[in-house]
């Protein structure tokens, strides 16, 4: 904390109106195993304070990985002198919406530490999945997990001095068959894996090894299915994917950042326009969408965000209606409203922006199974393969690894490749069926990419399966 | 390197192989960055960055058994730690039967093609000045972007002998002036801040805004096509991960067949990390030396980009496209160039001009593979899509959903004209700048409008 506090008052002193600074110290650790053999086994380490200052309109932001007391005030005067700099091309002075100062810590839950686990217990894991996979008949099979173990310290101008430590981990495997003219790939527990702030208890409750051999016989099935036609129909989606439509298109469509015009030159904007934030429908009255950071375990929570913000829940969309943002305090300030303590940076050396938290769906009074049984003609789609959408978040167009005809309330034959695409508020509109508690999963999103330089976010997506009705599949 | 900074580099890394000592061969790399970014939005700066760190990277082998770890933290106790947890790390794992062994000594080599001195000495308030050419030019548009710059000195040694460094600088400009909804993008990387011209990059946003502003809607359906270089250079990231990746060929996952005719003989693909055009590091990160190698010659497959690991695979020699930590990604390239097989190309009018019926597109958005095999990919248009009718530029059109192969769309027979502004664009998958030229393809297939 010494050093943040450091970094801060150098910024002040070199003529800050503001200022905040990070210090973070990150252990990771990786492996990847490719057909029962590891392939890749890394770890990290890293540290530095990244100090942000604000001076008129413009942030100024530096980094430094040397932590002396002379390298921290040099990074402060360097924020200072870097927001100085952008007074060349000026706009209206920011103001930040109010938090008040906060002295505290915080840990992340963890029961089983996932980097004391051993390197031969990881090992074996993927070494096992793996080789079941294989043994299925896939030609290729996969398997990694990710540790991240960061502590941060906090300090801002205003008072703040928060210091936080936040364990994640996760898993994922996949198996490939390769044909002769087309790959076909399954995942578990997604394409993304599964990741949580969680200790290694999350990445054993995965049973990896239990999942594979049916993982390798669904991706050799798939090269032999019939495609999925093209149509318009009920379509039905599980939570893995629903938690990638989630994300597309609430998610990033949401983002203050870009509402306002931010982020318009890369990630782009929105279709949202502030005017009508209360009034405007996003989708049908089964839709509620919130922004919790406190759910426990979910990949995208923490105690305090990177601007000391505490972490709380924010409704996005609320029977439909489209009702908050995902801010920090400068975008909070701009839009009127508290700040949504949505601001985070992935690393000390990046300035903290908005970024998802757990952006989930409420459950919903069906299952499933009732969807299927309700549906004459439609088909059921899962786990994600691809996806796009443009830079308002409006118009997507999402793959599947493996669907399923349903054809009079019954699960029919697989179907390969299969795709839908949509216009956002009429794709929500068209949902009619959302499924319960019992459905519900904290998806975990490990690489939500944004900003310049580009930081890898990790978002959490709680999601169930969904029904919804004349959607166009089959796109080709 | 500077004297200093060389200095220091070689002194870390040997205080990491004095750690190892004879326990395992070991890889060291020192990589020293300054980055400095500057952020534009609503036509004032936002956001401006910047980074300093040294990173230690390690590659060790003990008994056939590799391990790799990094730090930015540099203390004994850290290098310690950094060592013994790599080994440690080794001696749980079974011995890899695909390890390739450390780059052999080459002949000595320090490279500073893409270094500018005076692009090191950058500053914020430089940048702004080009941010502020920019912004000005587009009279009155909104104006987004960035402009960065960015020095890297690096230096592998390893327990072989090995001993590569080099240093490079990159600056860029690249933005957008807005008209309502209608968005203009330019852009400029060069190892030379000093060529960055922020007025002219910026007029020409302004002029592409202009364009595309009111735009018309379009059926989606099979048009004849002339794509900017940025479009071009967007798709060669997927042809460096799917296509010319060794990996991706040995596991079956490519569509690359090295001896056959799969391109358009007017096409050629090559990569040439010495080419001054291009920007980046001259050896990869196993240590090899990079040449140029031909990828695809007047449309036959020629060659694919192997590291050491994929080579020993085959059966032939690195051609130096390793990347950290990249054994599950395979050997990618990032200084591909796409050209025309002979002569200097078509002026883009002369492209425009050819096309009886078809779309002029500017730029390429969020597009993923559907099928890694065949490269069949979908994305979005961005930043304007304008009609052609009778070889003459017609109004804007608003943006496209495509679902298109462009391995399948520069196959032979279907590349009309490759043109002769070859530029460095970005990737569509982030991963480097490529240089690619304008190209009039027979057809592209639009599978959705804006509505849907």
């Amino acid at each position: 904390m010494d050093e943040a506090v450091a970094a801060v008052e150098a910024a002040l002193a070199a003529g800050a109106a503001y200022a905040d600074a990070r210090v973070m110290v990150t252990r990771a650790e990786a492996m990847s195993a490719q057909n029962a053999e590891i392939e890749d086994m890394r770890r990290s380490e890293s540290s530095g304070v990244g100090v942000r200052a604000l001076i008129g309109s413009s942030w100024g932001f530096f980094a430094v990985a040397d932590l002396s007391p002379a390298a921290v005030r040099r990074a402060g005067e360097r924020a200072a002198e870097t927001a100085q700099a952008s007074a060349r091309v000026p706009g209206p002075a920011l103001e930040l919406a109010p938090v008040p100062p906060v002295v505290d810590h915080w840990e992340s839950a963890c029961r089983e530490d996932p980097l004391s686990v051993s390197l031969s217990e990881k090992g074996d894991l993927l070494v096992e999945s793996t080789r079941a996979a294989l043994a299925s008949g896939a030609q290729l099979a996969q398997g990694s997990y990710r540790i991240w173990d960061t502590d941060k310290a906090f300090a801002s101008s205003q008072g703040s001095r928060i210091s936080q430590r936040i364990r994640e981990c996760g898993a994922e495997m996949s198996a490939t068959a390769v044909g002769d003219s087309e790959t076909q790939r399954r995942s578990y527990p997604g394409i993304r894996g599964q990741y949580g702030t969680q200790g290694w208890e999350l990445i054993r409750s995965l049973d990896l090894v239990a999942n594979a051999a049916r993982v390798g016989e669904e991706a050799v099935a798939l090269l032999s299915a019939p495609p999925c036609p093209e149509a318009t129909t009920d379509l039905i989606l599980g939570s893995e994917q629903m938690a990638l439509q989630i994300h597309e298109s609430v998610g990033h469509a949401t983002e203050l950042d870009r509402i306002l015009g931010w982020e318009a030159a890369f990630a782009g904007t929105s279709w949202l326009d502030l005017s009508q934030m209360g009034s405007l429908r996003f989708g049908s009255e089964l839709m509620n969408i919130t922004a919790d950071a406190s759910l426990p375990g979910a990949l995208g929570s923490f105690g305090y965000d990177d601007e000391g913000t505490p972490a709380h829940r924010v409704d996005i969309v609320k029977d439909g209606i489209w009702v908050g943002v995902l801010s920090g305090r400068d975008s909070a300030a701009l839009a009127g409203i508290p700040a949504g303590g949505m601001v985070r940076a992935d690393g000390h050396d990046r300035i903290p922006m908005v970024r998802m938290t757990n952006i989930g769906l409420l459950p919903g009074p069906h299952s499933l199974e009732q969807m299927v049984a309700e549906t004459s003609d439609g088909i059921l789609m899962d786990t994600n393969r691809s996806w796009s959408i443009d830079d308002r978040r409006l118009n997507f167009q999402f793959g599947c690894e493996i669907a399923w005809e349903i054809k009079d309330g019954r699960r029919g034959r697989m179907l390969r490749n299969p795709t839908y695409t949509g216009i956002s508020p009429k794709f929500w509109g068209s949902m009619d069926m959302v499924g319960g508690q019992a459905e519900l999963i904290y998806w975990g999103t490990p690489n939500c990419g944004k900003g310049q330089p580009m930081q890898i976010g990790h978002t959490g997506h709680p999601a169930v399966p969904c029904r919804f009705r004349g959607v166009r599949v089959g796109v080709r | 390197m500077t004297s200093d900074t060389q200095a220091d580099a070689a002194t870390l890394a040997d205080r990491v192989l004095d750690r190892i000592g004879s326990r395992a061969e070991a890889a060291v790399t020192v990589s020293t960055v300054h980055d400095g970014l500057t952020r534009f939005a609503n036509s004032f700066i936002h956001q401006n960055v910047g980074d300093e760190h040294v990173l230690v990277s390690l590659e060790l082998v003990s008994d056939g058994r590799p391990a790799a770890a990094s730090t930015s933290i540099l203390d004994d106790d850290s290098l310690t730690r950094l060592v013994d947890g790599a080994l440690a790390t080794a001696s749980l794992r079974p011995v890899d039967p695909s390890w390739a062994g450390l780059c052999p000594p080459t002949a000595p080599h320090f490279n500073q093609v893409h270094y500018d001195p005076a692009t090191a000495a950058i500053g914020p308030a430089q940048r702004a000045e080009v941010v502020q050419g920019f912004v000005e030019a587009g009279a009155g548009l909104e104006a987004a972007g960035y402009c960065q710059t960015t020095t890297v000195e690096s230096l592998l040694v390893n327990s072989l002998g090995q001993r590569v460094s080099d240093r490079t600088t990159m600056a860029v400009i690249d933005g957008i002036h807005r008209q309502g909804r209608a968005d203009g993008c330019a852009s400029a990387a060069t190892s030379r801040f000093a060529d960055l011209d922020g007025h002219r990059v910026g007029t020409e946003a302004a002029r592409r805004a202009r364009a595309a502003a009111e735009p018309i809607e379009l059926a989606a359906g099979r048009y004849e096509v002339v794509l900017d270089p940025r479009c071009v250079a967007y798709m060669m990231d997927f042809f460096t991960v799917y296509g010319f990746n060794a990996r991706a060929v040995q596991e079956g996952r490519s569509f690359v067949s090295v001896g056959e005719m799969q391109m358009d003989p007017s096409v050629s693909i090559w990569d040439d990390a010495g080419d001054p055009r291009h920007l980046g590091p001259s050896y990869d990160s196993d240590g090899t030396p990079k040449a140029r190698l031909d990828l695809v010659s007047s449309g036959l497959t020629v060659g694919v980009t192997h590291d050491r690991r994929t080579a020993a695979k085959s059966g032939v020699t690195s051609t130096a496209h390793a990347v950290p930590g990249g054994a599950g990604m395979g050997a990618l390239a990032s200084n591909l160039f796409l050209g025309p097989a002979s002569g200097p190309g078509v002026p883009h009018t002369e492209l425009v001009a050819g096309v009886q019926r078809g779309l002029l597109v500017s730029d390429f958005w969020y597009t993923r593979v559907l099928d890694p095999k065949t490269l069949v990919v979908t994305g979005l248009t961005r930043n304007g899509v304008f009609v052609i009718e009778d070889g003459a530029l017609g109004p804007a059109v608003s943006n496209l959903r495509f679902t298109q192969s462009p391995v399948a769309a520069l196959a032979p027979g279907h590349v009309l004209g490759v043109g002769d502004d070859g530029t460095l664009a970005p990737g569509g998958l982030h991963f480097a700048w490529n240089h690619a030229p304008s190209l009039r393809l027979e057809q592209w297939a639009f599978t959705g409008n804006a509505s849907g």
